[in-house]
């Protein structure tokens, strides 16, 4: 196994392109040093992203922020302008592993390891993040929840990568929060996640909703129904009961060990409803 | 293969070492520079004991490939000692009788000093929230947890500058 640590994203298209081999891209590296160590895969090129400086920076852009690839979730914690924005995508990200991952794993990394249970994921597409995708054929912008293609797989081509992800401008009555439900306190993988955000017009009552179940199907689902439940309310029991009777329905869970499809169902119904009032409690300020 | 060469700031120290690219940071320290105090416990990220400091934040080395140390500053277990003279934290693990087999105790001092480093006066909580990524199967934790405050009481009283 080779390693490479270029210094530009040309470069680093470049190494990946030039490779004929299996070549896997390497930010926080607590995913991919598992599979490698585990002989799961064997890749012949690692390139590592660390060293390109776009993937190393919070960058405010357009209102929002845009998140180098190689940012910790450690460092997103502790990055202030970003938290007080968008605080359910940085708890999210900082649910992930003990404190010694939080100083390594990424959100891109997280994006990309494809897992049907990645806790950054819900709340990333709840708050309409974009990734930056570079590759041979130049930049594309896709929406985060079109990167997963299914457990493990990406929709990326050949040479591409993730530089960053742009978490654009929170709307002034806006809140999001992200959930999720382990059978202990910390260092586990969610039974189901959720992620909410929404925005409150003059009225009071809620003007716009995204709602996004993770760990129950093969990728994280948008819940337009659940959305529909909360625009028009102000988010009283009546709506909380029908986004939470509108996000069991939605989900689509298999049984294994960490949770049957049946209480997986009824737990996604029961987080929406929490996830969607800590989402209102902020967005009412 | 070629092996990548590597210069690198270990405890102070500047080291240069040669590894192949599949090598972990923990492989490079024990098997490489002789230095064993780091533990391989899982080898999978989940049980802290390879846990060392990478330019201030404790990462698994484990889960660091050898080439990624290149310029950083990487402080472990074998650091932590003046010469002869302990560390408080050591010290407060030998006093409370907070290791049993030692397997787990370089990686959670080594996290321990970090969460001190910033975070002087830590609730047990945090203590607990801090260090749930170093198992130990020995001791139960609350020997760990104790003589973690009570180290962190004695470095404030002193204004210990670790």
């Amino acid at each position: 196994m080779r390693y490479a640590a270029p210094t530009s994203v040309e470069e680093a298209v470049q190494a990946m392109t030039a490779e004929p081999g299996l070549v896997k891209v390497l930010a926080g590296g607590t995913d991919l040093l598992v599979a490698i160590r585990s002989g799961r895969i064997e890749p012949d090129l690692v390139v590592d992203l660390k060293r390109i400086e776009e993937t190393r920076t919070i960058e405010p852009e357009g209102g929002g922020f845009r998140i180098g690839a190689a940012v910790s979730s450690a460092e997103m914690s502790a990055h202030e302008g970003l938290s007080a924005m968008w605080p359910g995508v940085v708890e999210a990200a900082a649910l992930i592993g003990s404190t010694q991952i939080q100083s390594r794993a990424t959100i891109a990394g997280n994006l990309c390891n494809a897992s049907p249970a990645a806790d950054s994921v819900p709340a990333l597409a709840a708050a309409r993040a974009v990734a930056s995708i570079v590759g041979p054929n130049g930049r594309r912008d896709v929406p985060v929840e079109d990167v997963p293609a299914g457990p493990g797989k990406t929709s990326l081509e050949a040479g591409e990568f993730v530089a960053s992800i742009l978490l654009p401008k929170q709307a002034d009555r806006g809140g999001d929060a992200y959930l999720r439900f382990i059978p202990r306190t910390e260092m586990d993988i969610a039974v189901v996640g959720v992620g909410v955000n929404l925005t409150l017009g003059a009225d009071g009552a809620v003007a716009d909703a995204r709602v996004v179940l993770g760990a129950v199907g093969p990728r994280v689902i948008r819940c337009e129904e659940g959305a529909a439940a909360l625009v028009g309310t102000t988010g009283d029991d009546a709506a909380l009961a029908t986004l939470a009777e509108a996000a069991s329905a939605a989900a689509a869970p298999i049984d294994d060990k960490r949770g049957t499809r049946e209480y997986r169902i009824q737990v996604t119904g029961a987080l929406a409803k929490r996830t969607a009032k800590i989402a209102l409690d902020r967005a009412k300020g | 293969m070629s092996k990548i060469h590597v210069t690198t700031e270990i405890n102070g120290d500047p080291v240069e070492f040669l590894c192949d690219g599949e090598e972990t940071l923990l492989d490079v320290l024990r098997d490489r520079l002789g230095m064993t105090g780091s533990k391989e416990g899982c080898g999978t990220g989940d049980c802290g004991a390879c846990t060392v400091s990478v330019d201030g934040k404790i990462v698994c080395s484990c889960l660091m490939l050898g080439a990624e140390a290149e310029g950083r500053s990487i402080e472990t277990i074998e650091g932590m000692a003046q010469g002869e003279m302990l560390h408080p934290l050591q010290r407060k693990f030998l006093e409370h009788a907070a290791l049993q087999c030692g397997v787990c105790t370089p990686g959670i001092l080594v996290a321990a000093k970090a969460l001190l480093a910033e975070n002087p006066d830590p609730s047990e909580t945090e203590v607990r929230y801090w260090l749930a990524g170093n198992l130990c199967r020995c001791t139960g934790y609350d020997k760990i947890v104790r003589a973690v405050m009570d180290a962190a009481a004695e470095m404030r009283g002193r204004n210990y500058a670790a």
